[in-house]
């Protein structure tokens, strides 16, 4: 097996070379640079590791030796990743307020950098969430060691790759412009790759449990892969125009590529930032509120209606458009019907609290988790009412939908994650408590109101510019220019971007106190009222 | 195939079959004889020190 | 203890479950559009777009304008003062990828062609605040130093007649020379250009006769979007989708 990576990575080396050698264009250079550097770093990684020893790991009788390495990794590069990518998405919140933030130069334009925020936050920060929680979740749930020795780490460092080589080319002008699936066609045949072997490794631990139901947070986190997979495969289908190019042109063209990117995008929202992270609330609120979920059974309808629904509502993002009336009405359809599924996972994390509501106010790892459940709650409302035609004519190409995604990114995603990292850090390093509840605390406070800022004002300003766009005067003539429109829009941007800095601000607490729990640190002041991390106190 | 066909197809097939998806996921929920079965799954993410590797 | 072997079938049942839950609605949803007739109009006007058009809409895609920026103009009273008439699906049939968009920080462009004069592009894009004051847009004044591409552009045309794009031998053969001729109304190949890609305007877009630059390109993209269908022969009835 040793050998066979090695080999991996000497071909990769060989390719960066090659590409890098007779590349089209300066991006695909770099690109090609990048992609040896990144090669070389594995084989010298690989036989380092071969050659140096290490004590063998105890493991009591009946024990398990997770591999919790992978996992702490995770964790580091998600708190990483996601600093980076609130910053970026700060940064362009503060350019459409004031756009001489743009500089005039190609790398610092708006148009670039949009898809490096998203990217950074959906697929650097969230991504690596969801491998870290998943590879924890699977060897826990299973009760046995992830599969695979190199496999894991494959997955985890040609993932960190996946993101430079993505969030490089942003910025060189690599994309083929399709919102959330932006990379150009070689970088998404090296995660196509990369996610195939991390399916591979989480069925692998899934064959070898030790435990005969697959747990339910399971379902979800393989759902997740398998349908992102598929998502990924179809929606990046193009012809590059050469091998060493970074240029390409989709397979498809028009309305069907409309509708294969709204398919591919909506469910990137449905399986990525909704299945997966269902997949941490299933495990991480039972474990934090010490108690089983609610309703185990809710829970299985929760994921056969979810998954179901899910696939069928792209069609609602190109509502008016030129895609057929009969695909508008079914994706209508199926976006209000699947309101019922997502309240019901709703009320199932919710009511694992019942009997334990006090911890709210005891404990600010739950009250993340909790709160994240109740802004899923809140967006999952909102989804169905704006997939409604009428709503959406109103609501569509204005800040709503922005704001709309962000209550779900922020509210739910971003707070279930910073929950999870939360619980993880104690447990994974081994520390009796987190550095400081405090801190966690004023996290928890600081974030929520710069949240509140971001989707108010996204609300007022959405709607307001949908209203001024069609509005008449006595005259019967429109009422406003359109860059009358965008005038009125300063005061709501400039509001958004503090409501950013409000939440950059909580992030980097959250670093400082993750840095300061890993170093084993606690804060004396709250040394005696800290909540224990209960698998310490199991006297691990 | 024309369009209509296609509809008066989804209208029907694909409402019973829609429709047989959701109860049988609801009677597998439901059923009584895996109430212990589920209410064992649901404690899984917290160590039992009894049967650890055993079942 | 038990079986291993039914254990791994469960996985692989639920992955199978699971693959064939989510495959239904891209299925049913997604594969009508390709073989149903009544999804793209017939209308009279759309033809592949110039080496020089594409050229400009590969620096639209690559500076992301789609981000800020919608080509899909929605059948209502408002959009059709404001933009111009409904967009229709087989405006974008050469579209690979399509530019519909998702937001409109800016205008929609979808019927952009002709509204505005060259002059004004070129400094629209140099500065936009020069021409509208409250605008948010980047300046994109690198566009108009930065040397258009042009002897490659042949290979763009290959790939898209590879996805479907009605590109002929003759129209890849004459690309690079093509983009040229489009840029200068004095060129020896003007009219053959115009018989190969009818409606196509020939001038030089950045008003700058030296240098054969992005922004010429860009211009030359943003000029032609929407102008192609002819309207007075299409008939939403005959035409049903």
């Amino acid at each position: 097996m040793y050998l066979l990576w090695i080999a991996f990575a000497i071909i990769g080396s060989v390719v960066g070379v090659l590409v890098s050698a007779k590349a089209q264009d300066q991006g695909m250079m770099i690109h090609g640079m990048i992609f040896l550097g990144a090669s070389v770093l594995a084989a010298f990684a690989l036989i380092s590791r071969h050659y140096s020893s290490r004590p063998a790991v105890v493991v009591e009788p009946g024990g398990v030796n997770y591999n919790v390495d992978i996992v702490k990794a995770g964790v580091i590069a998600s708190t990483l990743w996601g600093v980076i990518g609130f910053v970026a998405g700060l940064f362009i919140a503060l350019q459409l307020a004031f756009p001489v933030l743009n500089f005039d130069l190609p790398w610092t334009s708006f148009g670039r950098l949009r898809p490096l925020h998203t990217s950074a936050v959906i697929f650097a920060f969230g991504g690596n969430v969801l491998l870290a929680t998943s590879f924890h979740v699977v060897q826990r749930t299973c009760r046995t060691r992830l599969a695979g020795h190199y496999a894991p780490w494959f997955v985890f460092w040609g993932y960190q790759l996946f993101i430079v080589l993505a969030a490089t080319g942003y910025v060189l002008g690599i994309t083929q412009s399709k919102e959330y699936a932006e990379p150009e066609w070689y970088v998404d045949l090296w995660l196509a790759i990369v996610w195939v072997t991390y399916l591979l490794v989480f069925l692998a631990t899934l064959w070898k449990r030790q435990e005969k139901h697959i747990y339910v947070a399971n379902w979800f986190y393989l759902a997740f892969i398998v349908t992102i997979a598929m998502l990924h495969i179809v929606n990046n289908l193009s012809m590059p125009v050469s091998l060493t190019g970074a240029k390409s042109y989709s397979l498809f063209s028009g309305v069907q590529d409309a509708l294969t990117q709204w398919w591919y995008g909506h469910n990137a929202v449905g399986f990525f930032l909704t299945a997966g992270f269902l997949g941490i609330m299933y495990y991480f609120i039972p474990k934090r509120a010490n108690r089983p979920v609610y309703s185990y059974r809710l829970s299985i309808i929760h994921f056969w209606a979810l998954i179901f629904l899910y696939i069928w509502a792209g069609p609602h993002h190109l509502h008016y458009t030129a895609l057929p009336d009969w695909s508008q009405t079914l994706g209508m359809t199926f976006s209000i019907m699947l309101w019922m599924p997502s309240w019901g996972g709703m009320i199932n994390g919710l009511m694992t609290l019942s009997g334990a509501w006090d911890k709210l106010r005891t404990d600010p790892v739950i009250r993340f988790l909790v709160t994240s459940v109740a802004f899923y709650g809140m967006s999952t409302f909102e989804g169905p009412l704006m997939s409604i035609k009428a709503v959406n004519s109103l609501s569509h190409y204005t800040d709503w939908t922005v704001g709309h995604v962000h209550s779900g990114a922020l509210g739910w995603v971003a707070y279930v994650s910073f929950g999870a990292l939360y619980f993880l850090v104690p447990v994974l390093w081994n520390r009796k408590s987190l550095y400081s509840d405090k801190l966690v605390n004023l996290h928890f406070w600081i974030s929520t109101l710069g949240i509140l800022l971001y989707i108010t004002s996204m609300w007022v300003s959405g709607i307001l510019q949908g209203l001024m766009w069609r509005a008449y005067d006595s005259l019967g003539f429109l009422e406003y220019s359109f860059s009358e429109t965008v005038e009125a829009m300063h005061p709501f941007y400039v509001i958004r971007a503090l409501g950013g800095v409000l939440f950059v601000i909580g992030s980097l607490i959250m670093a400082y106190n993750i840095w300061r729990t890993i170093r084993g640190d606690v804060r004396q002041s709250e040394a005696d009222s800290l909540v224990v991390n209960a698998e310490y106190a199991m006297g691990k | 195939m024309s369009y209509q066909e296609v509809s008066a197809f989804a209208q029907t097939y694909g409402l019973l079959y829609l429709f047989g998806l959701f109860v049988i996921v609801v009677a597998y929920a439901l059923w009584p004889r895996n109430k212990d079965k589920f209410n064992d799954a649901a404690n899984i993410p917290f160590e039992k020190e009894t049967n650890n590797g055993q079942h | 203890m038990f079986s291993h072997k039914v254990i791994e079938k469960n996985s692989i049942l639920m992955l199978v479950l699971t693959l064939l839950t989510v495959s239904i609605g891209g299925i049913v949803e997604i594969a009508p559009l390709f073989y149903l007739e009544s999804t793209i109009e017939k209308v009279k006007g759309m033809r592949p777009y110039t080496p020089l058009e594409l050229a400009g809409r590969n620096i639209y895609i690559r500076e992301g304008c789609y981000n800020c920026h919608s080509q899909m103009i929605r059948p209502l009273r408002d959009e059709a003062e404001r933009y111009g008439h409904y967009s229709l699906a087989a405006e974008s049939m050469y579209d690979h990828p399509f530019q519909w968009g998702s937001k409109r920080t800016g205008p929609d462009l979808a019927r952009v062609g002709g509204r505005y004069s060259d002059e004004w592009h070129v400094t629209h894009m140099r500065n936009p605040r020069e021409v509208v004051p409250e605008s948010v847009m980047p300046g994109y004044p690198f566009l108009a130093e930065t040397e258009l591409r042009v002897a490659d552009i042949a290979a763009d045309l290959k790939a898209n007649r590879a996805v479907g794009v009605p590109y002929t031998d003759e129209m890849i053969e004459k690309a690079a020379e093509d983009m040229l001729t489009q840029l200068n109304p004095d060129a020896d190949g003007v009219d053959e250009f115009m018989e190969r890609y009818p409606k196509a305007m020939v001038r030089d877009f950045d008003l700058n006769p030296d240098k054969v630059s992005e922004l010429d390109a860009l211009i030359a993209y943003l000029q032609m979007l929407g102008t192609l269908v002819d309207f007075t022969s299409y008939d939403p009835e005959t035409s049903k989708r």
